[in-house]
């Protein structure tokens, strides 16, 4: 059965302008697609690939001093087109027939007004309200998105709520006025998974129930197969494949599509090497090493690190004197064998960050041992530990911020060997730098860049070379491939395990990710709320979890062949 | 060129390739310049050396006004009534008075020198006939009207206002210097170390802004007793570091939790290279933007001091002594000298603030 679309748009074409004297620079490419009436459409794809340009553009939100919707583009809606219209007739149109839902939930919400009134002002606006009805339906909607005790929640102000609470205060708004599209614009990715769960089923029993569209937009392809009908995949501002969600992930047409498929490390099983995206794109081998890789300790192995009893509480002023304790880690114990992976997962506030922080003595550690060659590298002073420094180093989570702007590459590779005395002279610091360079895949001519002219991929590899220059022997990774798409994840990740088989580190990595910790790690360790919940071989955790918290997370983790509700 | 040895714009270039695409900042900055290159002229004498030569006549006006004439020189400015007032019938001095003015009148009276002959009686009376016979020898010609005009001693306006900015802006310049130095160098101090170190520098930090600023100035003032550029180098830069210090602490304290700060920590970096090698580049425009804003301010602070007469000493030539000295001028109507420095004044400090906005947009990281 063929129906008239809610929305199509044709042949959107949307150019950016950086400064007056450059061209303009074309991110969305001539993009055309339909959001039929009641479903919901699934836009994916990387950073820079028009995703959330296009949204924007259907909402008229451009920002219109470098922005332009290039002629010929349409954007039909209810027989209208979009692209035309006059600021305030779409004004009309936003909020009330077209709504949207943002990522970050914290910075889109006003601080200083409560929920409550926040939610009334859409309905006042756009409904006419008067302030007695308004309250009424904010109670009411609060309560259909999911919030315990609403009048209580409405007098609230927004810090006062968790991310998850937040996140159904947007949606709260966003159907206010019961829009006929809903657009949400990676309304999960800052959310842990196991509230990620919730706000997607929540969205999508919103959608059932209020017979709305939803355009749905993220980077993830496992969320997106769990809620949408139709998938459009975008790269660089073009479309690479549309059709229903079952025909793009069960028979995908698009190499794209089929690299995005397999570059996600996979629960089930575990393979050598994780396909990139130049595995699919432009070469006719198949992709991936063949072979699986066997994970996890017999029990024998030498150990090079033993964490016993770790805690670290944080305090802050209560009154003139008083002090409030917070346990951000406590009684965390563990052996890290040499050449082995220990994943440390976990959400939000679990601890799991300040452990790694702890050991490399960032954080000053309120109690407990850490046991490197026999030494405690907890309590020994500054000055002995910074020979220690050499052996275990850190990569951050966002590349975009652990690499001082100021500095070229070959300066910030080139410090850690001068503070440590490692080459005799410049010269021979040069030649090491440039030696790793090529070691991780960068170009020499990068020596003499700054940072901000690298993608973030590329940046974490010069992350990864810093820490190389001192050849640790432990390497913590810090949430280091959660900020990177998808092929980029996949290519750090090969990265990281060839450095491992190749100079034999031992690595604790941290992630919240389940998919990437399972790959990586031989053992795993799961934290929340500051305490290890549970501690077994990867497998075993994955395949036979003891704890209910892990059985919990495990379940929330989205996969592309549970839908969330049937199609 | 070699692409292996290509050097990547570093901060400074593109820095200078944004302000270079803003007009209003290059003229700002052309305007700028060419103060300091009058400042160097002047300082090494190449322009301006006599400005304190008397080359016109005392207040000459400017020559688009031509030369005043006798008539309007001479014409008393204030009417003052003829005759004497009214006698006062219960006048107790009455009668000493009306002798007294009969004795003036007569040609009698005087003043009695109790019989002491004036040695120098001869010689004055020779140099007045001698004075009386050609009234111009001895004494170089001064020129009735000058290009801006002159001030009460007859020096030229233009080399006083060229002269008395290269005071300005030295006293602007090092001052902010200075006071930049110290604020950054306690911000950075206080905002990395934090804990008790902060809590010092803060508890000073208050004594030093709990006094009112002018007293604070007059009172450093009277401490160091000397009157010179020095001085008020001292005072300004001693008492104008507190913004920069709170400015700079805030950057200390958010940079220091940054990532790559805490990278520089786990691969070994000592505390002053992390605080100045490390973080200093990424808030250097703070501490750039608030020297030129002291500048100005200084500029401004100097001609206030000296106007009060804290400021330079007598025989320097800075804008604040201009418009001191302009003061008692303006009621006599010669307006030149307090127009001259004025402008001066009023169009360095824009171009400079106009300049600095753009600096502050052009350096900030954040607008890459």
């Amino acid at each position: 059965m063929e129906t008239k679309p809610l929305l199509a748009v044709r042949d959107l074409r949307v150019s950016f302008r950086v400064d007056r004297r450059q061209p303009g620079f074309e991110a969305v490419k001539g993009v055309s697609f339909d959001i039929p009436e009641n479903s919901t459409v699934a836009l994916v794809g990387e950073s820079g690939s028009g995703k959330s340009v296009t949204s924007l553009a259907i909402l008229g939100l451009l920002p219109p001093e470098n922005a332009t919707v290039l002629p010929g583009s349409r954007i039909l809606y209810g027989g209208r087109d979009l692209v035309g219209l006059a600021q305030d007739e779409l004004r009309e149109l936003r909020g009330r027939d077209i709504s949207m839902i943002f990522q970050e939930p914290m910075s889109s919400l006003n601080p200083v007004f409560t929920v409550g009134y926040q939610i009334a002002e859409v309905l006042r606006l756009h409904l006419k309200l008067s302030p007695r009805r308004a309250q009424a339906r904010v109670l009411e909607l609060l309560d259909e998105v999911g919030i315990p005790d609403p009048l209580a929640k409405s007098r609230a102000h927004p810090f006062q709520l968790s991310g998850g609470q937040q996140q159904r205060v947007m949606i709260a708004m966003a159907i206010a006025c019961n829009p006929r599209l809903l657009i949400a614009d990676e309304p999960t990715t800052a959310l842990d998974v196991t509230i990620q769960k919730q706000i997607l089923e929540l969205l999508a029993a919103l959608q059932d129930r209020h017979r709305m569209s939803v355009l749905f937009i993220s980077h993830d392809l496992a969320v997106v197969g769990e809620i949408a009908d139709r998938v459009v995949v975008m790269r660089s501002g073009e479309i690479r494949e549309q059709g229903t969600t079952d025909a793009v992930f069960r028979n995908p047409q698009d190499a794209y599509t089929r690299a995005l498929l397999q570059c996600r490390p996979p629960l089930e099983h575990r393979p050598q090497r994780l396909a990139v995206i130049d595995d699919f794109m432009g070469s006719d081998k198949p992709p991936g090493a063949p072979g699986e890789r066997a994970r996890g300790l017999a029990g024998n192995e030498p150990i090079i690190l033993e964490v016993r009893g770790l805690g670290k509480s944080f305090y802050s002023r209560q009154g003139l004197f008083g002090q409030r304790e917070f346990k951000a880690v406590q009684d965390v114990s563990f052996k890290l064998a040499r050449g082995k992976t220990l994943g440390v997962v976990g959400e939000s506030g679990s601890g799991k960050t300040t452990v790694g922080l702890t050991l490399m003595r960032l954080h000053q550690a309120t109690a407990g041992v850490a046991l490197f060659e026999g030494r405690d590298l907890l309590a020994m002073p500054n000055a002995e530990f910074k020979a220690y420094k050499r052996r275990i180093q850190i990569i951050f989570q966002n590349p975009y911020a652990s690499l001082n702007p100021r500095f070229t590459v070959g300066q910030i590779l080139t410090e850690p060997l001068a503070i440590h005395g490692i080459g005799a002279n410049d010269a021979e610091r040069g030649a090491l730098v440039r030696e790793l360079l090529a070691r991780v895949e960068l170009p020499e001519a990068s020596y003499h860049r700054y940072p901000h002219e690298f993608s973030g991929g590329q940046r974490q590899r010069i992350a990864i070379a810093r820490c190389l220059t001192m050849k640790p022997d432990i390497l913590i990774c810090d949430e280091s491939v959660s900020a990177l798409d998808v092929s980029v994840q996949a290519q750090v990740l090969n990265l990281l395990q060839d450095l491992q088989d190749q100079f034999g580190l031992s690595y604790i990595f941290i992630s919240h990710d389940l998919a990437v910790v399972k790959y990586m790690s031989d053992q795993v360790m799961v934290m929340n709320q500051g305490e290890v919940v549970e501690f077994a071989n990867s497998d075993d955790i994955y395949l036979r979890p003891q704890h209910p918290y892990t059985r919990k997370l495990l379940a929330a983790v989205p996969r592309a062949d549970h839908r969330i509700r049937a199609a | 060129m070699n692409d292996a040895v290509r050097h990547s714009p570093g901060l400074w270039a593109l820095a200078w390739r944004r302000l270079r695409a803003d007009r209003v900042a290059m003229v700002a900055l052309a305007i700028v310049a060419l103060y300091l290159v009058s400042l160097l002229l002047s300082a090494t004498g190449v322009i301006a050396r006599h400005w304190d030569a008397e080359v016109g006549v005392s207040y000459a006006p400017p020559s688009f006004l031509g030369a005043e004439t006798a008539a309007q020189r001479d014409a008393p400015r204030i009417k003052v009534p003829p005759a004497p007032p009214a006698e006062n019938p219960r006048d107790p001095l009455g009668p000493l008075l009306k002798r007294l003015r009969a004795e003036r009148a007569a040609g009698q009276g005087g003043i009695d020198y109790y019989g002491i002959q004036d040695p120098l009686a001869g010689d004055i009376t020779k140099l007045r006939a001698k004075l009386r016979a050609e009234p111009d020898a001895g004494v170089a010609k001064k020129r009735a009207t000058l290009p801006f005009g002159a001030d009460k001693w007859g020096h030229d306006i233009v080399q006083k206002t060229i002269k008395g900015s290269e005071t300005s802006i030295v006293v602007g310049l090092t001052a902010a210097f200075l006071a930049t130095l110290l604020g950054t160098l306690f911000g950075a101090i206080s905002g990395y170390y934090g804990g008790w170190v902060d809590d010092c520098f803060n508890w000073f930090y208050s004594v030093f802004t709990s006094v009112p600023y002018l007293l604070l100035i007059l009172a450093v003032a009277a401490v160091l007793h000397q009157k010179g550029v020095l001085t008020i180098v001292l005072i300004l830069g001693l008492t104008g570091w507190t913004g920069v210090y709170r400015l700079i602490r805030a950057e200390y304290l958010k940079h220091k939790q940054r990532e790559y700060v805490l990278a520089a920590d786990a691969i070994g970096a000592s505390h002053a290279s992390r605080m100045f090698r490390h973080i200093f580049p990424n808030v250097s425009h703070v501490a750039l933007v608030q020297l030129s804003i002291l500048t100005v301010a200084f500029i401004k602070s100097e001609v206030i001091l000296s106007f009060l007469g804290f400021g330079v000493p007598v025989g320097v030539a800075s804008w604040g002594s201009m418009l001191n000295e302009a003061q008692n001028e303006l009621i006599l109507g010669k307006w030149w000298q307090l127009v001259a420095a004025t402008t001066a004044m009023a169009v360095l400090v824009t171009a400079f603030s106009v300049f600095t906005d753009a600096l502050r947009d052009a350096l900030d990281p954040k607008l890459k």
